[in-house]
């Protein structure tokens, strides 16, 4: 069952990561990155991390996907122009994305036996509560580094106030 | 002939799903009966009564015509988005029916008949999907390519992301209350003391209840927050440029979320389909009465709902859109949040 959902939404979280380059229209592109987002939620779920999927639907396809789509509308985006990229990238990005692919199915490959050994029954048949447990990491192990980054956003969040802000 | 136990499983909850989403498709389609009855009283006037007996047969009537209209589609639109915005907006209204338990827990073969899926995310669940039906309208505006429909989902747009927060504030209290996020828990949880024991009056979430009524309006796009489709300045707003049944789906779409809306708040709100009356009324020892007499209640419930949704349609006026944004973000969104650490205080001090 796991697999069956693990192949069929990774295909699709592929296949909406390709669209997403391949679209010409920004809206289109927003909308495959949704479908991206919603497969990896699903994945999520299958894995027993059902908060979290729950918070990647809510945030990123709910609420941050829309404002893309929203200042899409709002800006009325036309078709993009597509052009043969620059030959800096072919030269710099072509070794360095194949560079990335070795380094990542290497570190993959040596490490399998870690990564296959996690326990997720515990998980999965609901004995250990997602959500308690991330409330105990996040407002007791890790209350100060939390509390900092919600400052940061809050800073952020002001800033982009008062640069949006009209001079009087 | 003997079934496996994913067997029965299968079976029974495709037994389910058909039946819930008639009856939430029929309610729909009475739900549309009853505010046009209702509306037509308040106003003084008999409402929809020449087809059937009393107008009971007027839905029918309505979903022949739309059925029978000519499909027109704007030469200038975006035909693929045109054609999904609709299907979209219509699928995320019926999926949060799924997680809602609309009756006591009864199990037969080891599955719970009374709720589609039983999900420990069921409140999560029901958000993340109202999150989603926004992508319904926003893009049947753009695609229609018309500037009334643009205007109309830009503004159903940034409603609906507005009142999200605080309509996701308002809900925190009843979860710090009950501990869980499964809606089987939250229902358990006001079931003891019947009314007494609701979210409401006994857990002194009113203040939430209101800022969730509030929210729920501006969510659904309905009266006195409908101005994604104020008909007096936008046409018909986002769906201005549909037609026949796909302008039908938007319509049930609208008329099932404010069903949804409505079961929401009868689950975290009124005890869902507890009694009211707690142990005052003696448990029926019958096991048929009392599998439906929790139904009966949690639908009492849902009909109270949709005639406050009604009545408020036929008393308020409109909203004007900056008076809209400002109350959301200005008056709901801090007294949430005040709501907040007045419950956890409580909790805090009691616990």
């Amino acid at each position: 069952m796991q697999l069956a959902l693990f192949i069929i939404f990774g295909l699709l979280a592929v296949a909406g990561a390709i669209n997403f380059l391949l679209q010409r229209h920004p809206i289109n592109s927003a909308l495959s990155l949704v479908v991206v987002m919603m497969s990896l939620a699903v994945l999520y779920w299958s894995l027993g991390a059902e908060f979290l999927a729950a918070a990647q639907v809510i945030v990123y396809s709910g609420a941050i996907m829309v404002l893309f789509v929203f200042v899409v509308m709002l800006l009325n985006a036309g078709e993009e122009e597509r052009t043969h990229g620059s030959r800096a990238a072919y030269f710099a990005g072509v070794p360095g994305a194949t560079a990335i692919f070795c380094l990542l199915s290497f570190v993959f490959l040596t490490n399998s036996k870690a990564f296959g050994s996690t326990d997720l029954t515990s998980h999965l048949t609901h004995t250990v509560n997602n959500i308690a447990e991330i409330s105990q990491v996040l407002f007791k192990d890790l209350l100060l580094p939390f509390e900092v980054t919600s400052i940061l956003i809050l800073v952020a969040i002001l800033g982009a106030v008062v640069l949006a802000r009209k001079e009087q | 002939m003997h079934l496996s136990d994913f067997q029965t499983f299968l079976l029974l909850s495709i037994l389910k799903i058909v039946v819930v989403l008639v009856i939430t498709l029929t309610a729909v389609a009475y739900t549309v009966l009853l505010e046009r009855k209702v509306l037509g009283r308040m106003q003084n006037r008999w409402g929809p009564s020449r087809v059937g007996p009393f107008g009971l047969l007027q839905p029918l009537a309505d979903g022949i015509k739309l059925f029978l209209k000519e499909d027109l589609t704007p030469l200038a639109a975006e035909k693929p988005l045109f054609l999904a915005a609709p299907v979209i907006a219509l699928t995320c209204a019926l999926i949060s029916i799924a997680v809602v338990p609309f009756g006591a827990v009864t199990k037969i073969a080891g599955v719970d008949m009374f709720a589609i899926a039983d999900v420990n995310i069921g409140l999560l669940v029901i958000l993340g999907i109202t999150s989603i039906g926004v992508y319904g309208i926003a893009l049947s505006g753009w695609s229609s390519n018309n500037k009334f429909a643009l205007l109309g989902s830009l503004r159903a747009t940034s409603q609906v992301i507005s009142y999200e927060l605080a309509l996701g504030l308002s809900l925190v209290g009843v979860v710090l209350r009950s501990g869980s996020l499964r809606l089987r828990d939250i229902v358990a949880v006001q079931s003891t003391h019947g009314l007494l024991s609701w979210n409401l009056f006994g857990g002194f979430q009113f203040v939430a209840f209101f800022i969730y009524l509030m929210a729920a309006y501006a969510e659904t796009n309905r009266a006195p927050f409908d101005l994604p489709e104020a008909e007096s300045e936008l046409v018909a707003g986002y769906h201005t440029e549909y037609s026949s049944m796909k302008f039908a789906m938007f319509f049930m779409a609208e008329y099932a979320n404010m069903i949804t809306v409505a079961c929401v708040a009868t689950l975290l709100f009124l005890g869902g389909p507890s009694s009211p009356f707690g142990s005052l009324l003696p448990t029926p020892s019958n096991s048929i009465l009392a599998a439906v007499l929790p139904i009966f209640w949690f639908v009492l419930k849902v009909f109270a709902f949709l005639m406050l949704y009604i009545w408020v349609r036929a008393t308020l006026p409109r909203f004007r859109y900056d008076q809209l944004m400002s109350f959301g973000w200005k008056f709901l969104l801090p007294v949430a949040m005040l709501n907040i650490i007045a419950t956890s205080l409580v909790l805090a001090l009691r616990g």
